[in-house]
């Protein structure tokens, strides 16, 4: 018994005499480990940006002292014309609106799906347990087509307009919602489960009044993160595709110099929409999972 | 005793009542909330807008490429190409076998016995069993003469026929008739029609490669075959795995580029590190502030001084990264055990040696795999940011979306960003599993 206490193996006492040879030999060989990661790793680094650099079209170093010149050209110009400022927020204002309902609709649509899929794909609480690898294989999918992929496809075919970007962005959030949902429902207690199969309640009844009350705090605080992503992610595909404060910030810029004072206009009330939103969500998020 | 149930009972009916009311006002508060959306994005419009054509073609071209034999009908030219493209034309003397051409005549044979001639007088289609359609150009106007029931989509006006069948395409116009005869799997994939190679099977390929005679006589036939594999003119193979490479590349520099900048910051920033309480305030809200400016933003500013390439993509990745990071490396730093650094520190360490051994061994796997899980994203986020600053795999597919030409190649681009993604996916997957969890 003492012997099983001591040792890893039974019936051998580890070598007392050697331990501090066997402990130097241990963290050389962690520390030989350790600099030959570090000296690859500081290699790649190395090597990745030369080559970077090498492929970029501008140079980093001729860059670097520009890096303000375009955002002091363009306040300069929103300074000289900030009396416009207040009139071009409200311009600019439906587009926010849709940029932001954009991204709620594509969390709540995606959030839904996330919950059944999330659901039927859950060891232990699947209505098919033999189905649970195809679900989770189609969430893996779903999160592995970029949202800018399935948003260019879905204007070619669609034409232009916020639904390509929310199909995008709500097959994305289904699938990364999923994997994080079918996480949290994992750590369930089956006890309520149970309780309510023994009064011979229906899958669905099972999963509504025995699961979910459980996981909501959790999942609603996923799904708040989601969105202060979504948001970021509509106005980046506003940018690339249609639709929303992005596309009206692209246009902007693509007129230059004359209009930055529209640009600025567009900044501000993006990043305004962004903090206040991260805020918001952050407090909530708190309280939910944390109870206070 | 009666007082207390009474009160209870109340307020557990007051509650029901209210929890009864939540589970009716959520859903209906939802449903109103995609009704109105539903209104303001004009998705009953939709249905008129979308382009199932287009579609159509988008899904055929992922599986299948067409033959375009078209004739020049003012100089009687003749030609024929894959996809209809120039690099893609077959040389005078090595037509298909299914193109037949005497300088006037022309015929087609489109398979299953559907046969598409050209002659002088204009272009005829004879289905079997059907009859055969004929197009003839009377002074301005096309005159179209279908026998009755002729099983084909027929889209006519005066200048301009289309005839489409389930064999292929025929389209007539003053200037031009041209067929499309339509064949499964990508074309010219690997080999284009300038290359000796093309057209062998994949045995005479082998032997070609281990036994053959040189084809080209300056390089061995495998170094030959590779070389015109990767040159491709049509697919631009070489260019697609720098693209590729260049999209990764942006990602796995402005990831870790971001985790070493924000390392130290993090320190800086948390509350146990930096006694200092307004230094630690500036810096939280420098980091609030990259977060909120939002990546979309930093990448037109960088873009703008950088020009465009993986460079400025890698740095626009670094910038908005450096923030998320700071935020968590240092609320991480504030949730370590400080036992362990209380013990480093009683052995006279100082404050450099305590972070080195008591905090980094206690905060790398949460950092590492924060760290991993943000390159993952990134991956993807480095296709959108690619399309921005004009570089890697993203800028490829939004410009061979806008052509809207190629579909072929989107279909292409697209697999690959797929296989790019999971590849990376289970990429970090293993570094967690073999950094953290040490298997």
């Amino acid at each position: 018994m003492v012997d099983i206490a001591f040792g890893p193996e039974r019936g051998q006492r580890p070598d007392l005499a050697d331990t501090r040879a066997a402990y130097l030999e241990m963290v050389r060989r962690k520390r030989m480990y350790g600099g030959l990661l570090l000296v690859i790793f500081v290699a790649l680094m190395a090597s990745g940006f030369l080559l970077a650099e090498d492929r970029n079209a501008g140079d980093f170093w001729r860059g670097l002292p520009q890096v303000f010149d375009f955002p002091s050209e363009v306040l300069s110009e929103a300074w000289a014309k900030r009396a416009n400022l207040p009139g071009l927020f409200l311009d600019h204002v439906p587009a926010l609106v849709e940029t932001l309902n954009i991204a709620a609709v594509s969390t709540l649509v995606g959030a839904l799906a996330a919950m059944a899929l999330s659901l039927l794909a859950t060891r232990g609480l699947a209505r098919w347990p033999r189905a649970i690898p195809l679900f989770r294989r189609s969430m893996d999918a779903l999160r592995a087509i970029p949202e800018i992929v399935i948003a260019l496809v879905l204007i070619y075919i669609l034409g232009g307009g916020p639904v390509p970007a929310v199909i995008a962005i709500a097959l994305h959030t289904g699938g990364a919602l999923g994997k994080l949902f079918s996480e949290v429902a994992e750590n369930a207690d089956l006890k309520p489960v149970e309780g309510l199969q023994s009064v011979g309640a229906t899958w669905f009844q099972r999963m509504w009044l025995g699961v979910l009350p459980q996981v909501a705090p959790n999942w609603l605080s996923y799904a708040l993160l989601r969105f202060e992503i979504n948001v970021r992610a509509s106005a980046i595909l506003g940018f690339v595709g249609e639709g929303g404060i992005g596309h009206d910030l692209k246009l902007a810029m693509q007129w230059g110099q004359g209009r930055y004072d529209e640009v600025v206009a567009i900044f501000l009330l993006l990043f305004l929409a962004i903090v206040v939103i991260d805020r918001v969500s952050d407090h909530y998020r708190h309280r939910l999972v944390k109870g206070h | 005793m009666s007082a207390v149930d009474s009160a209870l009972t109340e307020t557990v009916t007051a509650r029901f009542a209210r929890k009864r009311l939540f589970a009716f006002a959520v859903p209906s508060v939802i449903l109103l909330y995609l009704a109105f959306v539903a209104v303001a994005f004009d998705v009953a419009g939709l249905a008129q807008r979308a382009r199932m054509d287009n579609a159509a073609i988008l899904l055929s071209d992922f599986w299948s490429h067409k033959i375009h034999v078209s004739r020049d009908n003012r100089s009687g030219d003749l030609s024929v190409a894959y996809e209809g493209e120039t690099k893609g034309t077959f040389p005078p003397g090595r037509l298909p076998d299914w193109v037949a051409t005497d300088g006037t005549v022309t015929t087609v044979d489109l398979g299953g016995g559907h046969v598409v001639t050209y002659d002088a007088t204009g272009a005829r289609y004879a289905m079997p069993g059907a009859g055969t359609l004929a197009i003839t150009p009377q002074d301005d106007r096309l005159v179209l003469d279908a026998p009755y029931g002729f099983p084909a989509r027929i889209n006519a006006s005066d200048t301009r026929v289309t005839v489409t069948t389930d064999a292929g395409r025929l389209t007539y116009t003053r200037s031009k008739v041209e067929t499309f005869r339509y064949f499964p799997g990508w074309e010219l994939f690997f080999f284009t029609l300038d290359s000796p190679f093309f057209g062998k099977g994949p045995l005479d390929l082998a032997g070609l490669a281990v036994w053959g005679d040189r084809l080209d006589p300056a390089l061995p036939n495998i170094a030959a075959m590779a070389r015109d594999v990767w040159t491709n003119a049509m697919w631009r193979h070489g260019d697609v795995v720098w693209a590729i490479f260049e999209t990764v590349l942006m990602a796995f520099l402005g990831t870790f580029g971001a985790a070493l900048i924000a390392l130290p910051l993090g320190f800086l920033a948390a509350r146990n590190f930096n006694p200092l309480g307004p230094a630690r305030f500036a810096l939280r809200r420098v980091f609030d502030f990259i977060r909120g400016v939002d990546g979309l933003i930093w990448t037109i500013i960088l873009s703008r001084a950088f020009g465009p390439g993986p460079m400025t993509g890698a740095i626009a990745i670094l910038v908005t990264d450096t923030g998320s990071f700071g935020k968590m490396f240092s609320e991480a730093l504030e949730n370590i055990d400080e036992k362990q650094v209380e013990g480093v520190r009683s052995t006279g360490a100082n404050g450099v040696q305590r972070a080195r051994f008591g905090v980094i061994p206690q905060v790398t796997p949460v950092l590492l795999s924060q760290v991993l899980y943000f390159l993952e994203s990134n991956t993807r986020s480095a296709t959108v940011i690619g399309a921005i600053v004009g570089g890697g795999i993203g800028l490829m597919l939004t410009q061979a979306i806008q052509t809207q030409k190629d579909w072929e190649e989107v279909a292409y681009y697209i697999t690959l960003i797929v296989l790019m993604v999971m590849a990376m996916d289970s990429l970090s997957g293993w570094l967690r599993r073999k950094l953290i969890k040490g298997e």
